[in-house]
């Protein structure tokens, strides 16, 4: 009955209610609404000459249609930066629906209500738009050459340029006894949760009021955008996540255009409005990530120790930076990995394109700065000829170093510090789990029998739990329910289930009692969002510290009842009792009642309250000075820095010499996100991270033609992996506690997809002998590769 | 992505269905299992102002095994052909195709000959039809007729077929006793269209190879048959899998889409035949 | 024939869904996907692609798994179909959501009914799958969470589940093990 929670793989709160057909995703709610449906572009780049929409008016069931013209106020407005950052100095930002000019092939120009989604899209069918189509900017090196701009207020097309430096890395370099170039390139790809985003809007014209449901990571900054840009107080506005089928990171951007206009139009119509995104415009109006030219120029010693590291990144943020530069500023500071070089610097520039906008995408940009720093340890170790995982080792920050301070400016904007970790520690772990030492033999035999094998590995740290806080909020019912809120939401993270399990230890009351909200402002008002793996670390911590209020007051409330001290209780089940005498006892729902010096008495918990009621003192108030009714506690947590998680992935691949086709044979990893609050969930965090870096390594991009049409704007084309592309993955763990958290934890949400590109490409290259620059990898790139490879002018023109 | 409006009509005999057909004319669009003409309504590529939707017409969801074919209805569900037994019996090949066409949820409801009217040229049915130099039965106001596979392909999505016709069944011709078939090919997930596929016959008498032949998905505009008895050599024990090999890239004519090179499906479909043969000739 | 300003005719469909009867009027053009989610408020089926790739909208059809995106309403008149709501309730859970909670073979859900139905339907003609046959078996559908170890892992258990008489709680099988589909 104590067992104590934290640490067990329990089975899931949320499960009886998802896998019976209950879920409550936002799609599920208004059945009566009117729908919303919207009119596109499909020009990467034109200006918008002339809108005619009288084609529509007569379709049936049509209820409204508005162009930008029609916007009132700061819904006409451009949509905020969220991020703004001093180096961002061409920051540009779309509009709800396009004014004059659109930027990428989906932006929104015409939006159509109608009474459903047939008959919406009936009427977007009959709008005529005319554009004038202006030359788009599609690709990094078009961005880069500049040639054609896609805002005017963005010279050169750079939204930002960032350059940060540690130590002097011109001496170094030029010190080093040896030099290597890298030039590395890693294409788009996208989160693409199952189910799109959406909106739902009530409005309520007679308490004013707007309720608002949307598919997004962050309520309370859906709710305070909506509010500032319908001119609503924040009182009068509630926004809710339903059940959200995966966000990734899209979901974190906001307000999404609709979200402004579903809401805007709910009022404007006084009836509800939906709007659920077709995977069709999932594709092509939310948001990509990954894109990036990098350049490194490494200097080493003949041990391979890095002492110079120089780093150049070309990043593609499509047409927006409403996430400001978030992406770019952790690949640039989290390709550090697990090293120390002697000296670093990496310098950016964010570019404009003509595509879908960037933002973060599980792993945000990492995956980009590991698959950089991985090469190159790759690179440095075939050069040298040593062993790879050797060159990883000794430029390892060892365990005594910690914490250690990289002497960077992370995307929280505080300084780049590890507190955490055991990188040798975690490397033996690995090597161990795939069996490195043994694979040159294993790879031989393959050899004798005509098979290509080979083995990769991957190491990173990920900056988790970054602030800037977040909050818990308990209160206890007299019935002995425990009603647990967080603001922040979920996406399937389990976090009903791990916050319960908090919750139980820290009260002692059984994790059936424990109901979990998360992602509703009615409930907490105050929270920041679920990204940067840091809902577990942020609320976890939140809540553990607002139930160690809880217990406080119960137990203060109990002392007094059971004329104890509170230092000789504890509670148990449920039960607060005294210590070594557990016959005296009270249940925590009767506390409750005590709680509040309310006379009546409508249940069980309240009449048995009454035989603990104590003396009336006509002189003190029935709630003392200090004090307020209820068993309720609430606290935030807010750390100084982001805590650090880490890991170190390999894999074994078999390519097919003669159709270049690839396998994963083998797929390993070493994780340490510190102790485990359930270990079942992370294993499954893992997994889905893995399965997502396997897509991103092998399967998944965005492919523009040159006149910025998305042509794999489909799941028949965008090849998301099925069960069948996905290797079992094998798992081992390493629990290096944080110093910096109450409960030591570090988070895990992102960790699984980070190195994965890194890895298949180190796997790839040692199956086949010549450099990897360039992800993902296809059979067909692949077979050109070796073409290459054979013929010898081409070869010298590879890189490395 | 919802379908425009459309009328819907549910003949229950095939003279319904040819008479809604009459009446609509090109306006009009067949629906059988629906599995590839759906997604092509929701994304509003076609609308079609009627569908004749055959899922209603008796009679067409036999398959029949006759001495010299496999005669498959217009409403036989890929799941119902690849599983029936006496199909396989008599043509291998069916099923040897069959099981990589998409997966068993689409299978339980696409139609094979519904496939073969949609003529994807990365469909495995249409070098099914070809290489079994099969029949498809077509039904229309101008009456019957049989067309053969050599002239049922016309292009990329484009059959024989005319507006008004129905294709009531499709003959599969079964291979002369002695016949080996296989297929193979390489898709970028399972049950994608294929980045390159082949089927295979090859006819053997005792050791000596008497014929074989091949067609492909995905690499050439129509499904058509390669004869490769010449290249292969009459020596089962050891087939000139180069000239195999040499003969099919020659005949190819892969695109370059965005999954793959044409050169790269050269090679591909040339490495495939060349391990199908290798495979049917050590079974 | 039908235009943009004249309103399309309906039709009255009724159809047995998880041995219910529902009547509704729709136009020819509703999806069965919309039909069942919309107009029956059966929320259980999941879309997310609408172009028969992803098997979120995945019912069984007959007893066969189809993609209720992929078929009209006004087809589905004459078939029994059977959702995720029909194969088993919180409180009496069918053996493949029994063992998806029990392996952890959800994260957000979103995927998982039409899993559900898929490996229903799987397991009624294949008992007793090893674990490559179950991964190939749930290769049709499209999950973005679990990276699809832990529904490997479900069909084998749901497996268990089923053949054992007693519904209560047989041992959790060392399903790692078992789906561990041999290294090299
Ligand atoms: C996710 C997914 C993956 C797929 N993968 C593959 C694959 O790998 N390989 C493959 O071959 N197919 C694949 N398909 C397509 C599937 O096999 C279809 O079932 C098949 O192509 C069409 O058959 P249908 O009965 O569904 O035809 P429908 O979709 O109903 O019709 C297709 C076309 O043929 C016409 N038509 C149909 N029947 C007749 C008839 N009897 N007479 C005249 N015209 C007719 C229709 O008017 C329409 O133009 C896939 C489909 C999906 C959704
Ligand atoms: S919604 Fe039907 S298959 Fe994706
Ligand atoms: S559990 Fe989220 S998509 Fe499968």
């Amino acid at each position: 009955m104590t067992t104590r929670q934290f640490g067990q793989p329990i089975k899931r709160k949320e499960d009886p209610r998802l896998v019976t057909g209950g879920g409550r995703f936002l799609d599920d709610l208004g059945h009566t609404a009117y729908a919303a449906a919207f009119v596109r572009s499909p020009h990467a780049h034109a200006r918008i000459l002339d809108i005619d929409v009288t084609g529509a008016l007569d379709v049936p069931g049509l209820i409204g249609i508005w162009t930008h013209e029609d916007l009132p106020g700061k819904v006409g407005e451009p949509l905020p930066l969220l991020i703004p950052h001093p180096s961002l100095t061409a920051p540009v930002t779309g509009y709800c629906l396009a004014p004059d000019e659109v930027n990428h092939v989906g932006e929104a120009v015409v939006m159509v209500v109608a009474v459903d989604r047939y008959a919406a899209e009936d009427a977007c069918g009959l709008v005529r738009v005319d554009y004038d189509v202006l030359p788009p900017v599609v690709g990094l090196e078009n961005a880069r050459a500049a040639t054609d701009l896609v805002h005017d207020s963005a010279p050169g097309n750079v939204a930002a340029h960032l350059v940060q430096e540690v130590g002097d890395v011109d001496i170094a370099m030029a010190a080093a006894p040896n030099r290597l170039t890298l030039d590395l390139q890693i294409e788009r790809s996208m989160c693409s949760p199952m189910e799109g985003k959406g909106v739902y809007a009530v409005w309520d014209a007679d308490d004013e009021h707007l309720r608002l449901w949307s598919s997004t990571q962050t309520t309370t900054g859906v709710r305070a955008a909506v509010a500032a840009k319908l001119d609503l107080p924040l009182a009068k506005v509630d926004c809710i996540a339903p059940d959200v089928g995966g966000g990734f990171g899209v979901k974190i951007v906001h307000p999404w255009p609709e979200e402004v206009l579903v809401p805007w139009t709910a009022r404007l119509l006084g009836h509800d409005v939906k709007w659920t995104e077709d995977r069709r415009e999932h594709f092509v109006s939310s948001a990509h990530e990954r894109g990036q030219l990098q350049q490194v120029e490494v200097g080493f010693d003949d041990d391979g120790h890095v002492l110079a590291l120089d780093v150049r990144l070309w990043h593609d943020n499509g047409a927006y930076t409403p996430y400001g530069i978030i992406v770019p500023i952790i690949t640039s500071t989290q390709l550090l990995g697990p090293y120390k070089p002697g000296s670093y610097r990496c310098e950016f520039w964010s570019l404009y394109t003509n595509t879908v906008l960037v933002t973060p995408y599980r792993g945000a940009g990492r995956p980009q700065g590991v698959y950089a720093m991985e090469r190159t340890m790759d690179a440095i170790a075939a050069e040298l000829g040593l062993d790879r995982a050797e060159v990883r080792s000794r430029n390892f920050i060892l365990p005594e170093e910690m914490p250690y301070d990289h002497g960077l400016l992370f995307q929280d904007g505080r300084p780049l510090k590890y507190d955490s970790g055991d990188f040798p520690a975690s490397l033996a772990k690995l090597k161990a789990l795939v069996g490195w030492d043994e694979f040159a033999a294993y790879k031989e035999q393959a050899a004798s029998e005509g098979r290509r094998v080979g083995l990769g590995i991957g190491c990173y740290v990920e900056g988790t739990g970054v602030g800037p806080y977040e909050g818990g909020h308990i209160v206890i019912e007299t019935s002995g329910r425990v009603n647990v809120a967080t603001g922040l939401t979920t996406q399937g993270q389990g976090h009903q289930t791990v916050f319960a399990q908090i919750v139980a230890d820290e009260l002692g009351v059984p994790i059936e009692n424990v109901f979990v909200t998360t992602g509703d402002t009615r409930r907490m008002g105050y929270a920041v969002g679920t990204f940067a793996s840091r809902a577990a670390v942020m609320s976890g911590n939140a809540i553990a510290l607002a139930a160690r209020q809880v217990k406080a007051k119960a137990l203060r409330i109990a002392a007094e009842a059971l004329e104890v001290s509170p230092e000789d209780l504890e509670i148990v089940g449920g039960m607060v009792r005294v210590k070594g005498a557990p016959g005296t006892s009270m249940a925590l729902g009767t506390v409750a009642v005590m709680s509040n010096p309310l006379r009546y008495a409508f249940d069980e918990a309240a009449r048995a309250a009454t035989q603990f009621a104590g003396g009336n003192d006509p002189d003190k108030p029935p709630v003392a000075a200090g004090e307020e009714p209820g068993l309720e506690g609430k606290d935030f947590y807010s750390p100084t820095q982001a805590t650090f998680a880490n890991g170190m992935h390999a894999a074994i691949v078999e390519t097919d010499p003669v159709t270049a086709e690839i396998r994963i044979l083998r797929y390993c990893v070493v994780h340490d996100c510190g102790p485990m609050i359930n270990p079942m969930i992370v294993e499954g965090q893992v997994h889905g991270g893995v399965a997502q870096g396997v897509g991103g390594a092998l399967y998944e991009r965005m492919v523009y033609d040159e006149s910025g049409q998305l042509l794999n704007a489909s799941f028949m084309d965008f090849l998301m992996p099925y069960a069948s592309e996905v290797p079992f993955i094998e798992t081992d763990h390493l629990e290096t506690p944080s110093p910096l958290n109450p409960l030591g934890i570090k988070g895990a949400g992102e960790a699984g997809c980070i190195p994965v590109s890194a890895v298949i490409a180190s796997a790839i290259e040692d199956a086949e002998g010549f450099p990897i620059r360039s992800m993902p990898i296809s059979p067909t790139e692949l077979w050109e590769l070796r073409q290459r490879h054979t013929e010898p002018v081409a070869a010298q023109g590879e890189p490395s | 992505m919802k379908p425009a409006p459309f009328v819907h009509h549910a003949p229950t005999t095939v003279a319904e269905a040819v008479e809604v057909l009459r009446a609509v004319g090109s306006h009009g669009k067949i629906l059988a299992g629906g599995q590839s003409l759906i997604p092509i309504l929701s994304m509003r590529l076609a609308s079609p102002e009627h569908l004749i939707d055959i899922n209603g017409v008796a009679g067409l969801d036999r398959i029949e095994v006759r001495d010299d074919c496999v005669r498959v209805g217009a409403l036989v569900r890929h799941t119902q052909l690849l599983q029936d037994e006496s199909a396989y019996a008599a043509l291998p090949l069916l099923r040897q195709a069959l099981v990589h066409v998409a997966h068993p949820a689409i299978r339980n409801r696409g139609t094979t000959v519904g496939s073969l009217a949609h003529a994807d040229a990365a469909g495995e049915l249409p070098s099914v039809l070809a290489l079994t130099e099969g029949v498809v039965e077509a039904v229309g106001p101008r009456g019957s007729r049989d067309i053969p596979a050599s002239a049922f392909f016309v292009g990329p999505l484009e059959t024989a077929l005319a507006a008004d016709e129905l294709a009531v069944a499709v003959r599969f011709g079964r291979f002369p006793e002695g016949t080996r078939t296989g297929f193979a090919e390489s898709a970028r997930r399972s049950g994608d269209y294929a980045l390159a596929g082949v089927a295979l016959a090859i006819t053997l008498q005792d050791k000596v190879i008497r014929s074989a032949r091949a067609s492909f998905v995905s690499v050439t505009d129509v499904p058509d048959v390669l004869d490769l008895s010449g290249a292969i050599g009459s020596y089962a024990a050891v087939p000139d899998l180069d000239a195999v090999a040499d003969a099919v890239r020659a005949h190819v004519s892969p695109d370059t889409d965005i999954h793959a090179t044409g050169d790269y499906r050269r090679m591909l479909v040339a490495e495939l035949t060349r391990r199908l043969v290798t495979e049917l000739l050590s079974r | 024939m039908t235009g943009p300003d004249v309103p399309e005719p309906l039709h009255e469909v009724t159809v047995s869904v998880n041995g219910v009867r529902h009547t509704a009027t729709v136009p020819a053009r509703r999806l069965l996907s919309d039909f069942l989610r919309h107009d029956l408020a059966l929320t259980g089926t999941h879309v997310g692609c609408e172009h028969g790739v992803c098997g979120a909208c995945t019912i069984l059809v007959d007893g066969a798994p189809m993609r209720s995106c992929l078929m009209f309403a006004v087809q589905a008149r004459a078939h029994e179909l059977t959702t995720v709501e029909g194969l088993g309730t919180i409180d009496a859970m069918g053996p493949v959501q029994q063992a998806f909670s029990e392996c952890h073979g959800l994260q957000c859900g979103f995927c998982t009914p039409g899993f559900i139905t898929t490996i229903t339907a799987y397991l009624e003609e294949n008992p007793d799958p090893t674990a490559e046959e179950a991964r190939d078996a749930i290769s049709g559908n499209l999950c973005r969470c679990t990276g699809y170890q832990n529904i490997v892992k479900s069909v084998l258990r749901a497996a268990e589940i089923r053949a054992s008489a007693d519904l209560g709680a047989p041992p959790l099988i060392d399903a790692d093990a078992r789906a561990g589909e041999a290294p090299p």
